[in-house]
């Protein structure tokens, strides 16, 4: 089973991520302290803030503005932090498919 | 029972009575006021996790999703207006169909939900019991009340079941989720012996009607062909019968280990003792007041009754004619027309698989077109079909050309069904927040590389399946290709099975080897079909050409060293 990332201490930076709770959309926490839906603003933290930066994701949780805040590492490429999981890095881009079905491509006979 | 007169007389769906509706409307009233009191920060998300999940509501990925029940696939146009109407007012103008029959919205906001839940109940729909360790929607033969070869209308069946089942006390808080399938044709088409309990009906020497049982089939974690306890269960006893299964179950099956949990683990440690458990339940049980009164039964029927077909002939010759005439239209009738029992009319299959599309998913606009086309040529009957597809049960064969062009308007006339482009797929990890990879893209992909309908007619009926994560949504291990992918450290691979069916010579697939890459597994199916086509006999499926010369071809054609 996937899911969030397992709680073990973090080696890479990390990113605090959870569910808007109103439109459960991803969000992600911001160095102002609020949520953005872009990765690209969020706040990275060192590893050794993890602990730290997961609990003001959680008070925000205990404060029911998300839900199912965690940690998520993160590789900075240029200074943009991409996370090392696939299962992240489609949460932050959002589904990989069209939401508009294609039309039927016209079939050869 | 009211008369409903809303409903047009010929749409036959089971019509809720005052009791159920006002029923329904307190149900959701009370979600209205959770959902507010959880916005206002009064319940904390363990506080309302599962009063949503009571009323549908999962929290996925992206969004949260609501799961609506489409009681055994059953629809009526006016019903699937009222999701296109959802589809487009709280989603993003689109719907996905299950492998359970059901409908979701993926982009939910939790302050509609409420909306949504009313809206829904304006057309006797809900989205209980699509959660929990209940008994789940029971689904049933997409063909049912008009196949050729069917022996009893399911649909009756499945709606006792319904009834008895939802909200039944005892059976509200079961060890795990359970779920139930019912076929009235002795060709099963509801992968009857992967469920928990899987119906199959039947007839004896003397020509009365009862039901074979299979108990404890399955796919997920553990896969596993059920076991056939009973192999004629009177119709009368049906109901004692299966709640003497259920009562077995809820004493006996693990409640403290959620991977053993299933009746399939109690069913296999139990082994003969669990069918010898179940009869001396059966024997002390009240018989008398679990027995179905044929007055019940026909007055359920009623609901189902027959619409007025007209006498016609089979093959007129106006159809004979658009065959000779248009290649493509004589390809849809051969993939896409079922046997009907009434001489002149056809059931219609609707791929939802459109070449590189979204398996299951239709935009709002193509169910409102569906409905109309209900409406216009199949007495506004419509059905979802296990393998995410809809059909239109009754339509007469002299129409099945305009239906056709009607259809390829909307791009809902591939001519694909139960070819390999015909793929099931779960939501996988575009949407499913417990998936460990993407099923959707590997889907299109498939279904972009085998387009050429030629090259599909060539290869012939062919089931890939293709799930996100072991849960098994997407059937895999039942496909006679299965896809399944994991996570490997962080990133997409998929598992191949091999020889796979869901129907009477049920089987799980076998793993072939090593996973494939996102990149890889589309090339590895095409080797696994030419493969198939180079060693089959004449009109030989893949399952039957796998399991006559087994893995070593397969094998050795997907991992021999190039
Ligand atoms: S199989 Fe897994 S990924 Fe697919 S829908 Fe089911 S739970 Fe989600």
């Amino acid at each position: 089973m996937s899911g969030p990332a397992k709680a073990r201490p973090a080696t890479q930076p990390v990113a605090i991520t959870a569910n808007d709770l109103a439109d459960g959309r991803v969000v992600w926490l911001a160095a102002d302290g609020g949520w953005t839906r872009n990765l690209a603003a969020a706040r990275i933290f060192a590893p050794e803030e993890a602990a730290h930066a997961l609990a003001q994701g959680q008070a925000a949780e205990r404060a029911r503005r998300v839900v199912g805040a965690y940690a998520v590492e993160v590789e900075l490429l240029a200074g943009v932090p991409r996370p090392l999981r696939f299962r992240e890095r489609l949460r932050a881009t959002g589904p990989s498919v069209d939401a508009i079905p294609r039309p039927a491509l016209p079939i050869a006979v | 029972m009211d008369q409903h007169a809303a409903i047009p007389p010929h749409a036959r769906t089971y019509r809720y009575d005052a009791v159920d509706r006002d029923f329904l409307a307190a149900r959701i009233a009370e979600f209205r006021d959770q959902v507010q009191r959880r916005l206002a920060g009064e319940l904390t998300e363990d506080e309302f996790k599962p009063l949503r999940l009571m009323n549908g509501l999962y929290l996925q990925l992206h969004a949260y999703m609501l799961r609506v029940a489409i009681p055994y696939g059953v629809l009526d146009s006016r019903q699937l207006r009222q999701l296109a109407f959802i589809a487009r007012r709280f989603d993003r103008g689109f719907g996905h169909f299950t492998t359970r029959q059901n409908i979701q919205f993926n982009w939910t906001k939790l302050e509609d939900a409420p909306d949504m839940l009313a809206a829904l109940a304006e057309v006797d729909m809900h989205a209980i019991q699509t959660s929990g360790n209940c008994i789940r929607n029971v689904t049933t033969d997409e063909f049912a009340g008009a196949a050729a070869d069917e022996l009893v209308d399911p649909r009756v069946y499945a709606e006792i079941l319904r009834q008895w089942s939802t909200l039944h006390p005892e059976f509200s808080y079961l060890p795990r989720k359970f779920k139930i399938a019912i076929t009235g044709a002795p060709h099963d088409r509801v992968a009857a012996k992967v469920h928990d309990i899987g119906v199959i009906a039947k007839r004896n020497a003397e020509g009365a009607i009862g039901f074979e049982v299979w108990v404890g089939g399955g796919l997920g974690r553990t896969p596993v062909v059920g076991t056939l306890i009973h192999d004629f269960v009177p119709e009368a006893e049906l109901l004692a019968y299966l709640e003497a299964v259920l009562r077995v179950y809820n004493v006996l099956g693990q409640r403290d280990n959620i991977y053993k949990a299933r009746i399939k683990i109690l069913v296999r440690d139990l082994g003969d003792e669990f069918r010898d458990l179940v009869e001396a339940e059966f024997a002390a049980m009240p018989r008398g007041r679990y027995r179905l009164d044929p007055e019940v039964v026909q007055a359920i029927a009623a609901h189902f009754a027959p619409p007025a077909f007209a006498t016609l002939v089979d093959d007129p010759p106006a159809l004979r004619r658009a065959r000779a005439e248009d290649r493509r239209f004589a390809a849809w009738c051969a993939t896409s027309t079922h046997p009907h029992r009434t001489p002149g009319y056809a059931s219609v299959v609707i791929s939802l698989k459109p070449i590189g599309g979204i398996p299951g998913d239709a935009s709002a606009e193509q169910m409102e077109a569906v409905a109309d086309l209900a409406d216009r040529f199949s007495f506004g009957e419509i059905r979802v079909s296990h393998v995410q597809n809809l059909v239109l049960p009754h339509v007469r064969q002299e129409d099945l050309p305009a239906l056709h062009a009607a259809l390829d308007a909307h791009g809902l006339a591939t001519p694909n069904v139960g070819l390999v482009t015909d793929i099931i797929a779960c939501p996988g990890m575009d949407y499913c927040a417990l998936a460990t990879a993407r099923s959707i893209p590997v889907a299109q992909r498939i279904s972009e590389r085998f387009a050429d309908l030629d090259r599909q007619l060539d290869i012939g009926t062919l089931h890939v399946n293709i799930s996100g994560c072991i849960n098994a949504c997407g059937h895999h291990h039942v496909g006679h290709i299965g896809l399944l992918g994991v996570d490997k450290r962080g990133e997409e691979v998929y598992q191949i099975t091999l020889g796979g069916s869901a129907t009477n010579d049920a089987a799980i697939g076998e793993l072939i080897g090593p996973a494939f890459s996102y990149d890889a597994v589309v090339d590895a199916v095409e080797t696994l079909v030419r493969t198939y086509v180079a060693h089959r006999t004449q009109g030989e499926l893949f399952k039957d050409t796998y399991r006559r010369i087994g893995p070593a071809p397969f094998k050795e054609a997907l991992y021999a060293p190039a």
